[in-house]
């Protein structure tokens, strides 16, 4: 299998299916030159009529994808940041999440949102900083946020055949990664997390870049005895709570390592949906590693602070480690 | 210059031109090194630099006066340095520095001295323009007869919230001078890919005021055009839109070089508008009516980029803010019951 860059996976993918199926357009700011490489030379090969670079108007050009959508396109609108999609909220969440419920399902909407660079890539200062994945997931919409290659082909591909809207979030601290991808044409179930290192002492649900600084953590906890076992969400809604639940059956314990904002977050949902699922599975409180619910700083010392990463996962998972609980009914509780 | 219009931009030259001229030789040597700084690691993230474009700034902000609140860009440096900011808390920020004027939580992007009468940079475009028009309702409510100044780049100018904005803002009759800097490109796009109009400055009156394109490569002119508009602002009550066509001479921002594959601009085009350069001109022009000797010039150019040197100084040896500064700030009053999580 071929190792690629995750941007230049992301790329492949849609390429590939812009290839495949001329329905397909691509458009947002800066992408026929492509700041990231992701979307750069597309218009070369498909022409200015399907991969179009638009004035800075976030509201009109996702109101746009929506209408296009809706007549029988596929369009991939591009975020260049994450803070885009606050700008196009009222089409994001009240136009192409509600409009086929509202219409008796009458409307389809083929429709990616990408919001690329997305999180913290370093000293960007607040507005340029939040990592927003649970927010429009929180309204009801589609979201995903892969962190290999592999996935991100993959996935982006089951993003672009979705009859609903998805919303592609591209780490900003995935793009460098590389990976290994299969060759030919393979598209990755939306709503199946994986687990990504098998180990009996600790589940760690991560998504994103935090899947990375999971697998770092978890070396440094093989020292200290503790065997972590990671699962990589891959999406946040379809969320894929069976594959969590199975991994808190054999082991225990729960830490969630989400790059976004714990208040009424990811993590939290995480939690809730095995507290409520699984209590009886577990042998200690469930751990969130998250960002405290502040803009990022931009001073660089200040911005390490409130970040999680590796180390903060090796302490989060020290706790439940520490905790004493009756012990559930472990493994019999899950089917 | 029209021939009628010689001798008053004489008088302007004469007046003024120094001062006008120690600006923008402040806003070119503060944003070159800030180039370095970045380039070489010292200082983290990204900036947006204002090079080519220093007459607007200068002279737009020496026209409004003192006392006009100011909304910035993402591209700022230009406006507060304009405005009298100092270079020693600008880079204090630009290093993340407990003495930046945002104590290092802002950045580059984010400068803002309520003392000067700066409302901040902002790095979501037209945001701040949006704002200084509230700004100007809240002088307009106090019978002050402050006003604002709303700046923006041309790819901003097709931000929806600019367009409200500017309806509000003649609808209940603001005193809001809109600015318009048209540097040609919004990162890669041509302005005119983006913009429906030829003129920014055309848009005013789809909202009733009146609009106006003037050479932004000439600080005399940015500064006269800008007077005329406050005028005409005070006998219509209205806003005003002003438009100055510029150039940025780098990239979008600092590395942006090192990751486009493809340059976006023709390779000539910058030597085009480097002739015409803000400072080679005014600096030719004071030289050429003998206004200044040459060895005042050159001491000049010297006072400044020790000053801008005297701020890196001031930087390096102030101290990081402290790690829980991370949790002040957020809100005016104590909120009880936030998670902080492990990290
Ligand atoms: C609402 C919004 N959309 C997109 C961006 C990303 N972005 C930052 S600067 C920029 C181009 C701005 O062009 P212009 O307004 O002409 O200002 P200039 O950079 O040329 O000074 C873009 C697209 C942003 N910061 N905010
Ligand atoms: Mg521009």
């Amino acid at each position: 299998m071929p190792r690629i860059r995750f941007a230049q996976a992301l790329h492949d993918a849609l390429a590939e299916e812009m290839r495949r199926d001329a329905s397909v357009i691509v458009l947002g700011e800066d992408v026929r030159c492509g700041l990231m490489g992701i979307t750069t030379g597309l218009v070369d090969e498909f022409g200015p009529e399907r991969v179009l670079d638009t004035p800075i108007s976030e509201a009109g050009f996702t109101a746009l994808a929506i209408g296009a959508a809706i007549r029988g396109l596929r369009p991939v609108v591009e975020y260049q940041i994450s803070a885009l999609p606050y700008v196009a909220m009222d089409q994001l969440v009240n136009q192409a999440a509600k409009l086929r419920y509202m219409t008796g399902g009458q409307i389809r909407i083929p429709m990616v949102v990408r919001v690329t660079m997305s999180g913290a890539a370093g000293g960007l200062g607040a507005q340029h900083s939040d990592h927003n994945y649970p927010m429009l997931a929180h309204m009801g919409l589609k979201t995903i946020m892969p962190s290999s290659p592999a996935d991100a082909k993959g996935l982006l591909k089951s993003a672009v055949r979705d009859d609903d809207p998805v919303i592609v979030y591209e780490d900003a601290k995935c793009l460098s990664v590389r990976g290994e991808v299969p060759e030919g044409d393979y598209a990755t179930p939306l709503g199946r997390a994986e687990v990504v290192r098998n180990g009996g002492a600790v589940t760690i649900v991560a998504i994103g870049h935090m899947v990375h600084e999971a697998l770092r953590a978890s070396e440094l906890l093989d020292r200290e005895g503790i065997a972590a076992e990671i699962v990589d969400a891959r999406c946040v809604l379809p969320l894929d709570t069976h594959t969590v639940l199975a991994s808190v059956a054999r082991t225990g314990r729960l830490v969630v390592a989400d790059d976004s904002n714990s208040f009424c977050g990811f993590a939290a949902e995480v939690a809730a949906r095995v507290a409520g699922e699984g209590f009886g599975l577990l042998r200690a409180p469930i751990i969130r590693c998250a960002r405290p619910t502040v803009p990022v700083p931009f001073s660089p010392p200040l911005e390490s602070a409130i970040l999680p990463s590796a180390a903060g996962v090796v302490r989060a998972a020290r706790q439940p480690m520490e905790a004493h609980m009756p012990a559930g009914k472990g493994a019999d509780g899950c089917t | 210059m029209e021939a009628a219009n010689v001798p008053a931009r004489t008088k302007l030259l004469q007046a003024h031109g120094l001062i006008l001229l120690r600006r923008m030789l402040l806003i070119r040597e503060f944003d070159a090194r800030a180039g370095e700084l970045l380039a070489s690691g010292e200082i983290m993230g990204e900036i947006h630099q204002y090079i080519g474009q220093e007459a607007v700034a200068v002279g737009v902000l020496a026209g409004a006066g003192a006392e006009a609140l100011v909304g910035s860009t993402h591209r700022g440096h230009g406006h507060l340095l304009a405005r009298g900011c100092a270079p020693r808390p600008m880079m204090a920020e630009l290093y993340g520095k407990a003495s930046g004027y945002c104590k290092g939580k802002g950045g580059s992007m984010h400068i803002t001295s309520l003392e000067h009468g700066m409302l901040g940079a902002n790095a979501i475009l037209g945001a701040s323009a949006a704002i200084a028009v509230g700004a100007a309702f809240a002088e307009k409510t106090t019978q002050s007869s402050r006003v604002a100044v709303a700046f923006f780049g041309d790819g901003a100018a097709n931000q929806g919230v600019l367009h409200e904005s500017m309806n509000l803002a003649a609808v209940w009759k603001l005193p809001v001078l809109f600015v318009c800097e048209n540097n040609q490109y919004a990162i890669s796009l041509r302005a005119d890919h983006g913009l429906s109009v030829r003129d920014v400055s055309s848009r005013a009156a789809a909202y009733g005021f009146d609009g106006r394109s003037v050479d932004g490569m000439d600080v005399l002119t940015v500064y006269e055009a800008t007077c005329e508009a406050l005028r005409r602002m005070r006998t219509s009550s209205l806003p005003f839109l002003l438009e100055a066509k510029t150039y940025r001479y780098h990239g979008h921002f600092s590395a942006e070089a090192a990751i486009l594959k493809h340059p976006y601009r023709p390779e000539d085009e910058e030597s085009v508008w480097q002739r015409r350069d803000p400072i080679a001109r005014l600096r030719g022009e004071l030289l050429a009516h003998g206004f200044v000797p040459q060895e005042e010039l050159d001491a000049l150019h010297g006072d400044v980029r020790a000053e801008v040197e005297d701020a890196v100084v001031f930087a390096r040896q102030s101290p990081p803010p402290s790690a829980d500064e991370a949790f002040t700030d957020v809100y005016a009053t104590e909120v009880a019951g936030l998670p902080d999580g492990v990290r």
